[in-house]
């Protein structure tokens, strides 16, 4: 065996160099990759697996159900309000809680503003340095780096050369100390950077200044939330109170006071977003356009749950300002409704996963699904059970299950979201990618890409930015018109619980499409399953032979040097991957280098 | 002109949810329970979050941080580490699910000019980290007080006093959140039967996670390796 033809269109040929990244570094979590490249340093073969196992649902099992928000947002460090959401709104559905207008749009408010917090970092502080040089910033002329700041981004008022010169000597005394921080371990030589160096030195400015700026992004979640670093929530609606006229003070309600102080944060959010992020996409895409690898599953199957409803507890396609729906097979004429609680759409399988099930060869509707270690090495796998040098992928070879759509790998996130809002014609979608592809000057499939995938992100940053500002008037509205509920606390003793019930919340969690499965039994978490979104896209092949969208994504790549995988990193990071929730983590991690082994 | 007091982060990390790596969530929420402190002291539940924390730390001018450490001394032991060596450490054998260490968040803190101008890790090694929806372990709960009385010392040698409540505070108080809080934490956990608890093979069997051999020499290798130590 050395070629396989897959069912979703790829030739799988693992002849030729293996090459092995473990960990993945600057991600949440733990996760590794193995590629075959041919005498050309072409991908042609890929291999991704979670390496830890996940025990997110065993220990939620037995709990109260109304406690599941605290422990899920605990999973990681960076979908924290996502996860607590799906799970307020997988309780809710179940016991079938409504929740109130206000409560609505603040938890929107909150949703919006972890996207484009989430959205932010990523690009500049766990993604930038895929695209970004920040040793060639030293070799850059400031005044040449303030023509370009100029040019690209001319409402940003920080663009004197002085500024970039204080800049640069700040970082040169950085790297002259020999404390390179978060820039160390990089591939700082290789050819596959192709900044010039003011766009480099251009982009590390931002990168600090997102830096700074990304605090006040949060303070909204902690006005709302009422707690640093981890905001509360509740099952029928929003912990705080609103008294517009009460005082301020520790654990006082909502009043106008704070709410004046959203409104700011939010204005500068849409400013620092379209003067400076959308900017340096365009600035950094223009060097890059003719590196389109990495498009994967998105522009064949991509799968949008859907978020941010308009009205209250209405969580039908039409009412969800973020598009929903499945493309499948690259028709994208054709967008599919997608229904959670049909057992025959989401799917998860296990045959390369180490899990077990009764019957492997089929898949489990969440509501059904089971969590059963089964940590098992196929009879090609090279090392030991404690020390693996190179995976066999023809048997269980993932901590990651394997979700499937009636039976396609699908990528989620922003970029699924965009090509499913863009198929449908969401009129602000449609305008934002159509300037932005007007302003690199190429066609609409270079959106199905690693730049595009980046390139979705900032956008969708750019429209959250706006949804919240229009989430911010409805509340001032409906307060004003004299409704200050927040809560609905009518269910929220389990006495008036039915004995047995299920439910389903879902969210579109930064890095895409998010569910929770909820079992009450007894007033007690019976099943509780999360298919998380790097699950989806971290998937490893499925009984039919499928492979995932990390996987497919690196496909045909070239490589410029085996032993530095610059290019395996940009795409795997252009997915914003989260393997902490998507399996679990446990085990060394630290800041050790990412061994790369090329054999 | 009499100089500002010092403003102070008092900073508990890990993930609860792991048996003792939650160690430093459990500390900071102790510390907030029992005492209080003057303005300008900051105690937070920093949780697994990673960069989203430098804000906090570019505004202290004394940092504390609690945590599970891979000292690779015997599970249990408290050990204090100040100053420079600090994210040194914190940058090796660090166990944590952060998508960045801790010392890639202290680094660019000093990237956007501001970094603490004294630290202390109060770190405890743990007993057991590979118990899903487990507490911490017995020797690991025991350092709670010392680690707080080495807190409450170190900050006292700046003048900042932490002072006794006069009853603790209830749970509903928590810094961190209520549902998680220790007592609930423990209390609500499913039996065995119910939720497998252990994991990965490769954890479980020789080749399991262990720290360095000798704890000083790992400490001494570090700083003549790079570049603020030497």
């Amino acid at each position: 065996m050395s070629v396989i033809q897959t069912p979703n269109g790829y030739s799988l040929d693992n002849r030729g160099q293996r090459v092995v990244v473990d960990p993945v570094t600057r991600i949440e979590g733990h996760m590794r990759c193995e590629v075959n490249v041919d005498a050309d340093n072409i991908i042609r073969n890929a291999v991704s697996t979670g390496t830890m196992w996940r025990g997110l649902e065993v220990i939620l099992k037995g709990r109260d159900p109304r406690d599941a928000w605290a422990f899920v947002q605990r999973i990681c460090g960076v979908c924290t309000g996502t996860h607590a959401l799906t799970s307020v709104r997988a309780v809710e559905d179940a016991l079938k809680i409504s929740i109130p207008d206000n409560a609505n749009s603040i938890r929107n408010i909150m949703q919006l503003s972890l996207q484009i917090h989430d959205h932010l970092v990523h690009f500049y502080h766990l993604h930038a340095l895929d695209w970004v040089n920040p040793v060639n910033a030293l070799k850059a002329d400031p005044k040449a780096t303030s023509a370009l700041q100029i040019a690209t981004g001319p409402n940003h008022p920080k663009s004197s050369p002085g500024y970039f010169r204080d800049v640069q000597n700040r970082l040169k005394k950085f790297v002259e100390s020999g404390q390179l921080g978060p820039f160390k371990n990089g591939y700082w030589t290789n050819p596959a950077y192709l900044l010039p160096p003011e766009a480099d030195l251009m982009a590390v400015t931002h990168y600090l200044e997102a830096l700074d700026f990304q605090k006040e992004i949060m303070t909204t979640r902690t006005i709302f939330g009422g707690k640093d670093t981890h905001p509360n929530w509740l099952v029928g609606g929003v912990p705080c109170a609103i008294n517009m006229d009460g005082e301020l003070a520790a654990g006082a309600p909502i009043n106008m006071e704070r709410l004046n102080y959203v409104a700011g944060v939010i204005d500068r959010t849409i400013d620092f977003v379209e003067n400076v992020y959308i900017p340096d996409i365009i600035a950094i895409g223009s060097f890059y356009k003719g590196w389109l690898y990495g498009g994967g599953l998105s522009g064949k199957s991509v799968l949008a749950y859907g978020d941010i409803p308009d009205r209250a507890n209405d969580y039908s396609p039409k009412n969800l300002m973020m598009p929903s729906g499945a493309i499948i097979n690259g028709n994208l004429k054709e967008v599919l409704p997608v229904d959670l609680r049909d057992p025959d759409q989401v799917q998860e399988f296990v045959p390369h996963s180490w899990y077990s099930y009764p019957d492997e060869k089929k898949g489990l509707h969440p509501w059904d699904g089971i969590t059963e270690p089964n940590y098992k090495l196929g009879a090609k796998t090279i090392g030991t059970s404690t020390n693996i040098q190179q995976l066999d992928e023809s048997a269980k070879y993932s901590w990651i299950k394997a979700p499937r759509w009636r039976g396609h790998a699908m990528e989620v996130g922003p970029l699924a979201r965009y090509v499913v809002g863009y198929a449908q014609g969401h009129p602000e979608i449609k305008d934002q990618v159509d300037k932005t592809l007007a302003a690199l000057g190429v066609p609409l499939e270079a959106l199905f890409s690693t730049l595009g995938r980046t390139a979705a992100r900032a956008l969708e940053a750019q429209w959250s930015a706006h949804k919240q500002k229009y989430f911010f008037k409805k509340l001032i509205a409906n307060i004003k018109a004299g409704d200050s509920s927040t809560a609905n606390t009518e269910k929220f003793d389990p006495r008036t619980w039915p004995k047995e019930v299920k439910g389903v919340g879902f969210t579109e969690a930064p890095r895409g499409a998010l569910a929770h499965w909820i079992r009450i039994k007894d007033t007690r978490i019976d099943n509780y399953q999360c298919v998380v979104p790097t699950t989806w896209n971290g998937s490893p092949r499925d009984n039919e032979g499928n492979i995932g969208a990390f996987e497919a994504s690196l496909m045909n790549t070239k490589v410029e040097r085996a032993e530095e995988p610059v290019e395996i990193l940009r795409t795997i990071h252009s997915f914003d991957p989260c393997l902490a929730c998507s399996t679990h983590v446990m085990g060394p991690d630290g800041e050790e280098l990412a061994v790369v082994k090329v054999r | 002109m009499p100089e500002a007091p010092p403003r102070v982060l008092i900073l508990g990390i890990g993930n609860v949810m792991w048996a003792d790596e939650g160690f430093g969530v459990r500390a900071v929420e102790e510390l907030h329970r029992h005492f209080e402190f003057p303005d300008g002291v900051r105690l937070l539940d920093g949780g697994t979050q990673g960069i989203y924390l430098v804000q906090y730390i570019r505004e202290a001018d004394i940092l504390v941080v609690f945590d599970a450490v891979d000292y690779g001394l015997p599970p249990g032991t408290l050990k204090l580490v100040e100053g420079d060596e600090v994210p040194k450490f914190l940058g090796v054998k660090k166990i944590s699910l952060h998508q960045t260490g801790f010392q890639e968040v202290l680094a660019m803190a000093e990237m956007l000019g501001d970094y603490p101008r004294h630290l202390l890790l109060i770190g405890v090694q743990p007993v057991e980290l590979d118990d899903y929806g487990g507490s911490l372990r017995p020797q690991v709960k025991a350092q709670i007080a010392p680690a707080l009385a080495a807190a409450l010392q170190f900050l006292d040698g700046f003048g900042i006093r932490g002072q006794s409540r006069a009853a603790p505070l209830p749970v509903e108080a928590t810094i961190s959140t209520s549902e998680t809080t220790m007592g609930h934490y423990e209390d609500g956990r499913p039996d065995e039967e119910v939720a497998l608890r252990i994991g990965d093979a490769r954890l479980l069997t020789d080749g399991r996670w262990s720290g360095p051999g000798d704890f000083e020499a790992e400490i001494e290798r570090i700083l003549a390796t790079s570049g603020r130590g030497a």
